[in-house]
């Protein structure tokens, strides 16, 4: 799924991945870093907000794209999921299901 | 889509110094390949603490060193708080000791030249350090020479601008708490574009709070170089007609001209203002060592151009400017700059390596603002870069029209969350 995610970002960056290291890869690891402002460092939480460490990957692009639709109760990830498209859920998600 | 190699550099742009690895090696990449990069970093705050973290953790074969003058850091985000009692002084300054756990070598000392030429700093203790790639993040300079009188008026502790935290947010809670109960508080709010837009507006927040609490019969008068309030304004007038009726009068188009600290006057086109405590904000620009490289380089010379996906100068090639010294669409806030600081990271990283960095990337603004010691709201937006256009504003972002008890924990979260994320 991550694999397939990275081609498809790839795709829309309109680059080849052969032949040169990823940029997806680090497209998806600093879109993923912003998150930790507010979800902390490595996503692992030291305040009320939840942390996002080994969240399933499933359950991240659930929650995002029901806040996206309105569907999911929420206040400010509402606002944030709206900025973001289905392939960097799948991607963060796959990332933040690394995290340990 | 497959490119070939020349559509690929034409795309990725000179700027970029792209090459694909494997095909093709930049002369930086090439120059580095025996000896281990060195990236050196300016200014430890947001943006600066968190550009060296990362570098280390993204890449531990990069050598990184941040130089900051001072011992500690003290949070812009949440001095507001302390001005309304709700935080002391302690609680919003960190320690950068947990950085050297990264591998990020700190030095204590300022940049006083720049040869952007060789390559080489000299601080004022005397150092030359050479980098391969710089990071200035040096935060605004206040142009306190823009209101007349307000050198004298605050060497003499009698005015001060509190736009960065540290001994003259602590010397404002003192004069808030020196002044008699009936007494009136004038604060400015300078002239977009200045750092932390809501910030001034969150001020007289917390001071109309604190007022309540302790000198109810006292009065804010904000002087606003703006035509409106120029963030959240929803939320604010909200919490002015709900929680502090008749507290605070607000007048749109009035930037101070002078202050007068012997008479505690602030003058504006239109008024002599009398004060019993002055809070005035000047204008401000990029820091001062941008301009040790001529990175000020916008049509004013107040601000620094870059290119928005890596961060570099665009007149002064292996520096970057991060934070709110950028002249960009993006906020000036201090987790914008920690946005910044990551996409220049990853593009370092990349540059270092020959490899083209990410050419898309994606930054977001999470800016909570408290109305009183137990509601805040906030604004939020995404920013997706395309080329040509710089970032673009996602649609259905936006701020919150009334405070409440659940975004004021989400605020504490996000202020203990984000020093971690830069300290931690």
């Amino acid at each position: 799924m991550y694999k397939k995610t990275i081609l498809v970002l790839a795709g829309l960056a309109g680059i080849a991945l052969s032949g040169m290291a990823s940029a997806t890869d680090v497209h998806t690891r600093t879109i993923a870093s912003t998150c930790m402002s507010c979800h902390g460092p490595n996503g692992k939480s030291v305040g009320a907000a939840p942390g996002l460490a080994g969240i399933t990957q499933d359950k991240f692009v659930d929650m995002m794209k029901g806040y996206k639709a309105g569907t999911r109760k929420g206040t400010i990830m509402k606002k944030h999921a709206a900025g973001y498209t289905d392939a960097e859920y799948a991607a963060m998600g796959a990332y933040f299901a690394s995290l340990k | 889509m497959t490119l070939n190699r020349r559509d690929f550099l034409k795309i990725s742009g000179a700027g970029a110094a792209a090459a694909l690895a494997g095909c093709a090696t930049t002369p930086q990449a090439a120059a580095t390949a025996s000896r281990r990069a060195h990236v050196v970093v300016v200014g430890a705050g947001f943006g600066g603490a968190t550009c060296a973290k990362y570098l280390r953790m993204w890449d531990p074969n990069v050598e990184v060193t941040l130089i900051e003058p001072n011992d500690k850091f003290v949070s812009c985000p949440i001095s507001n708080w302390v001005l309304g009692g709700l935080r002391t002084m302690d609680d919003i300054t960190k320690g950068y000791d947990n950085l050297s756990r990264h591998g990020v070598k700190m030095v204590k000392d300022f940049v006083v030249a720049i040869d952007a030429g060789k390559r080489e700093i000299k601080t004022r203790g005397g150092a030359s350090i050479t980098y391969d790639r710089l990071v200035l993040s040096p935060g605004v300079e206040v142009l306190t020479d823009t209101v007349k009188g307000f050198k004298e008026a605050e060497a003499a502790g009698k005015v001060v601008h509190a736009w960065k935290a540290g001994p003259q947010t602590a010397h404002l809670r003192k004069q808030l708490e020196a002044m008699p109960d009936g007494g009136t508080f004038v604060m400015s709010v300078p002239a977009a574009p200045y750092r932390c837009p809501p910030g001034p507006y969150e001020r007289a927040c917390m001071v109309a709070h604190y007022f309540k609490q302790a000198k109810p019969k006292s009065k804010i008068i904000l002087l606003d170089g703006n035509p409106d309030v120029a963030s959240k304004k929803g939320l604010f007038m909200d919490a002015w007609n709900t929680l502090y009726p008749g507290v605070i009068e607000y007048r749109p188009n009035n930037a101070p001209l002078a202050v007068d600290g012997d008479k505690m006057v602030v003058t504006t086109e239109f008024d002599d203002v009398k004060a019993d405590v002055m809070n005035v904000v000047p204008r401000q620009r990029a820091g001062e060592v941008c301009e040790l490289v001529g990175a000020r380089n916008d049509s004013n010379k107040a601000w620094c151009t870059v290119n928005l996906a890596t961060f570099e100068s665009t007149t002064v090639p292996n520096v970057h400017i991060i934070g709110d010294s950028v002249l960009s669409n993006l906020p000036k806030s201090g987790h914008m700059a920690t946005n910044h600081a990551k996409v220049c990271a990853a593009a370092i990283i990349e540059l270092l390596a020959g490899r083209q960095p990410d050419p898309i990337p994606v930054v977001s603004n999470t800016c909570y603002s408290a109305t009183s010691d137990a509601t805040a709201g906030y604004v939020a937006n995404v920013f997706r870069f395309e080329a040509g256009k710089g970032y673009v504003t996602q649609p259905d972002g936006g701020a919150t029209g009334k405070g409440d008890e659940y975004n004021f924990s989400f605020a504490e979260s996000w202020s203990q969350n984000i020093w971690a994320d830069m300290l931690g």
